[in-house]
This record gives C-alpha cells, sequence and structure tokens, in this order.
C-alpha cells in the first residue's frame, strides 16, 4: 500500500482501522482512509470488492464491525466522552453527524409521491426546519442548475432516468452536504443518458467546495474530475494516487491487470 | 313463482320493512366502527410486529396468530359472557365493535405488513440519507406509499365485517340479522322477515363489491 498523500488540512472523512463483514465475507478489511475538504476522490475496483460499502457505512446505511470513521473532527458511529474515549453513538448523534454527508444512489431512489420538486425541497423543510418559501426558491434554483426548470412538477414516474438522476443530485444538495458520495450514479442509466448526469456532476466538482467520493465504473469520466483516484480490492485499498499516475503508470499487478481488462473492453 | 308469491306476502314485507332499516342501521355503524378500530389497531400491531424490540413484536405477533385462528363467534362469547365475570361489563354494541376491531385488526395488520414490505430498501435508504426522523420517515414517506395501494383489501375486508357483523346477533347486538329473528320470533314467520335480511345484506355488499373492484384495477393501472 502507498503513503497517503500529505495533507495540509483536517481531513474532512478519515475512516481508522474500519471493518465490515457480512457473515464470512469481509468487505472492508481494516481500511485506513482520508478524504480532505473540497477533494474528488474516485473509487473504482471490480464488482464486489466492497468499494460501496465504504460509501454506505459513511452515509450510516451500514454499520462497522470495528474501527471508528471520523466526519469533520468528529466520530461518526461513536460518541466521545470527557476522558476522549469512544461509547457507541445514539441515534441523536447519528443524526446530527449525518447531516454532513449527502448522498446519490444508483437507482435514484427519489419518493415517488412527490413531484421532483418537492423531492428536493421536502428535507430542507422538515429535517432543517427552513421555511416552506426559502426552500422552494433554493429547490427551483437547483433544479434549474441541474437542467430541470421545465420539470417542478413532474412525477418521478413521468422522467426519464437521467432526469431522475439529477433531480436525486439536487435533492442531495438542496442539504448542502460537506461531502457528497455517489455510488454507481451512471449505472442503471441507458448508455445515451449517461452524459447528461456525468456533466452536472463536472460541474458540481469544478465548483469545488464539496468534497465528493465517488464509485464509478466510467473511468474516463474517474480520470477528468478526481483530484486522487483509488483503486479498491478485497477489502483493501491497492493503490491510489493522482489520476495520471494510476491510469498510465499503475505500479500494482492487480491495478494493471483490472485497468488491463477495463480499458479492453 | 305464482308458488312463492303466495308464500311471500309482500304488505307483511313492507310492513317490517322500516324495523328492518332499523337493525341495518345497527349494522353499518357497527361495522364502520368496527372497521376504523381494525384499520388503527391492524396499523398498530403491524408496527409492533415490525418492531427490534422482541419484548413487544413477540406478543403482539402470537396475539396475532391467535385471534386469526380462532373463530370471530368464540371471541364474542368470551368477551360478552365472560369478561362481565371479572367485573368488565360492557354494552353489547362496544363489546361487537371491539371484537370485529380486533378480528379485523389482525386481518389489516397482514395487509398492512404485505404494503410496508412492498416498499423497497431504496426509500428507507433515501430518508436516511436526507436525515428525516423515524417517525418523518414512516408518515410522509413510507406510509403514503404503502396504503393505496392496500385500499381494494382493506375495502374487501370491510365488506366481509359487514356481512359477518351478523354474528353480532348471539351477543344481542340489534342488528339487522337480530332484527328479523326477532321478528321471525314474535310471529312463527321467519320467511319474509328473513330473505328481507339478506336482501338488504346484498344491497348494500354488492355495490360496495363493485366498487371495490373499481379501485382495483384503478390501482393496478397506477403501478
Amino acid at each position: 500500500m502507498q503513503e497517503r498523500p500529505e495533507q495540509a488540512t483536517a481531513p474532512i472523512v478519515r475512516f481508522q482501522e474500519v471493518t465490515k463483514a457480512f457473515g464470512d465475507l469481509v468487505v472492508l478489511r481494516e481500511l485506513d482512509f482520508d478524504v480532505a475538504p473540497a477533494e474528488k476522490v474516485c473509487i473504482i475496483g471490480p464488482s464486489g470488492s466492497g468499494k460501496t460499502t465504504i460509501l454506505r457505512v459513511l452515509m450510516t446505511l451500514e454499520k462497522p464491525n470495528a474501527g471508528v470513521i471520523w466526519v469533520d473532527g468528529e466520530p461518526l458511529w461513536h460518541k466521545q466522552t470527557k476522558d476522549g474515549a469512544l461509547v457507541p453513538a445514539d441515534e441523536k448523534h447519528l443524526r446530527k453527524v449525518r447531516g454532513n454527508i449527502g448522498m446519490v444512489f444508483q437507482h435514484f431512489n427519489l419518493f415517488p409521491h412527490m413531484t421532483a420538486i418537492r423531492n428536493v425541497y421536502e428535507a430542507p423543510v422538515h429535517v432543517l426546519g427552513q421555511p416552506k418559501e426559502k426552500a422552494v426558491a433554493r429547490a427551483q434554483s437547483l433544479l434549474d442548475k441541474v437542467g430541470l426548470a421545465d420539470k417542478y412538477e413532474q412525477f418521478p414516474s413521468q422522467l426519464s432516468g437521467g432526469q431522475k438522476q439529477r433531480v436525486a443530485i439536487a435533492r442531495a444538495l438542496a442539504m448542502q452536504p460537506k461531502v457528497m458520495l455517489f455510488d454507481e450514479v451512471t449505472s442503471a442509466l441507458d448508455p445515451e443518458l449517461v452524459g447528461e448526469v456525468l456533466g452536472v456532476i463536472r460541474e458540481l466538482a469544478l465548483e469545488g467546495e464539496m468534497a465528493m467520493l465517488l464509485v464509478t465504473h466510467e473511468m474516463g469520466f474517474a480520470r477528468e474530475v478526481s483530484d486522487r483516484v483509488v483503486f479498491f480490492d478485497k477489502g483493501q485499498i491497492v493503490e491510489q494516487g493522482p489520476p495520471e499516475q494510476i491510469f498510465s503508470n499503475p505500479q500494482n499487478p492487480r491495478t494493471q491487470q483490472f485497468l488491463g481488462a477495463t480499458l479492453r473492453h | 313463482m305464482t308458488e312463492l308469491l303466495e308464500f311471500f306476502d309482500f304488505n307483511y314485507a313492507l310492513e317490517i320493512l322500516p324495523v328492518l332499516l332499523e337493525g341495518l342501521w345497527v349494522t353499518v355503524q357497527v361495522s364502520v366502527a368496527g372497521f376504523a378500530l381494525a384499520a388503527v389497531l391492524g396499523l398498530l400491531m403491524a408496527l409492533a410486529r415490525r418492531s427490534e424490540n422482541s419484548w413487544l413484536s413477540e406478543p403482539v405477533g402470537a396475539l396475532v396468530e391467535f385471534v386469526r385462528s380462532t373463530p370471530l363467534l368464540v371471541q364474542l362469547f368470551f368477551l360478552f359472557y365472560v369478561l362481565p365475570r371479572y367485573g368488565l361489563r360492557l354494552p353489547p354494541f362496544i363489546v361487537g365493535t371491539v371484537a370485529l376491531g380486533l378480528h379485523y385488526g389482525t386481518y389489516a395488520s397482514e395487509v398492512y405488513r404485505a404494503g410496508i414490505d412492498a416498499i423497497g430498501r431504496g426509500q428507507w435508504e433515501a430518508a436516511r440519507a436526507l436525515n428525516f426522523s423515524t417517525g418523518y420517515t414512516w408518515t410522509g414517506i413510507i406510509l403514503p406509499q404503502a396504503i393505496p395501494p392496500m385500499i381494494p383489501a382493506l375495502g374487501n375486508y370491510l365488506i366481509a365485517m359487514f356481512k359477518e357483523s351478523a354474528q353480532l346477533a348471539a351477543i344481542t347486538v340489534p342488528e339487522l340479522l337480530f332484527t328479523g329473528q326477532v321478528l321471525g320470533a314474535r310471529n312463527f314467520r321467519y320467511l319474509v322477515p328473513i330473505t328481507m335480511v339478506g336482501a338488504l345484506y346484498f344491497a348494500i355488499s354488492y355495490p360496495s363489491s363493485l366498487i371495490v373492484r373499481q379501485l382495483e384495477a384503478r390501482y393496478a393501472r397506477a403501478t
């Protein structure tokens, strides 16, 4: 395993020896992994290698078996007592720390009984307590930003896959997370719709402020948007570095083999 | 036909109709009240059975299975004749409403359970990712999606309950069948009142089942 790149600032996300197993299957094996504020990290690797689980334990959708995850200086799954010891977190603490994180899912997971715009403003109103007019105005500007200015009142069933995913991105952005997770967000899309979604994410990456953690099979996209590419296999980071290095000059034989197989496709 | 007409005294039928309609009104009231109770109890039972706390989920699960596996009539007798021995004496109408609500609540809980299970994991995960509270996840995200497709199944139970409420005659609730029986006993003429009772049940049940069928078609289209 390579040395982590030097980081001038405190990481926004830090995994410390995080282990996650489903029965006998270990999907994260004492994983150490940092993300700097505003850093864009793409995670690549074979299917079933545990890439998605990194995002899922960070979103608190799966509970790690061991290790500590830090988000913006606070432990996610633990609470710190006065003497610094870590004890399991309660739901209140989870909700507080989880508020820093947003996620876009492979299968969109829009709320089908709500219009596009309500999908976007619902959480700001009910979770953040924003006044409805303000939340609606912001939802409008977010939908405009993802190119759906004419789709406010459409229900998800009336939208294409690419449009649904763009609503889902706007929905996650409305919560103003410091870290945004993208879990194979184009894998469920028809090929002709992939571009419009990647275009939106590319713009977000250029804007900069938000850290982004992307699990993707789109190698060209990963190369283009990321500050760092992580090759992940069998529950561990095999190799990581700037995209040029990973894609043009991978050092580890497993990385070489995986990229060779992917690029030959 | 003429033979039947000789047996069936239309004048008598008209004469007893107002009394039977009073009985029908009681039947409708007890059905609506029992169903409202069943709808609420069913939801609570379904939620309790899903609870991670096994001190809650297992007793409620056992209660549901027990109530589903014993006849309504036995439950009625138990509530009406046994509870007063332990100091709980309730009017027949209340006992009937509670028994119907509990009995059909267990059926409704299975409908709720299936409806809730039909909501994909992704909805729960999106709700969590957006940091909704557990309460709002239920009331704002899950139930609004789960309940509309259940309406036809719940409607069928409402109709079934409406007919089965005739069993409340056994504990002297003055509902439709009971009224017919009293009329029959008074004159030792059962044909006319009991035929009328059947016709009145049909007059409500059949149009209701047509409405439920329409709802079924509508939700089948929507999904």
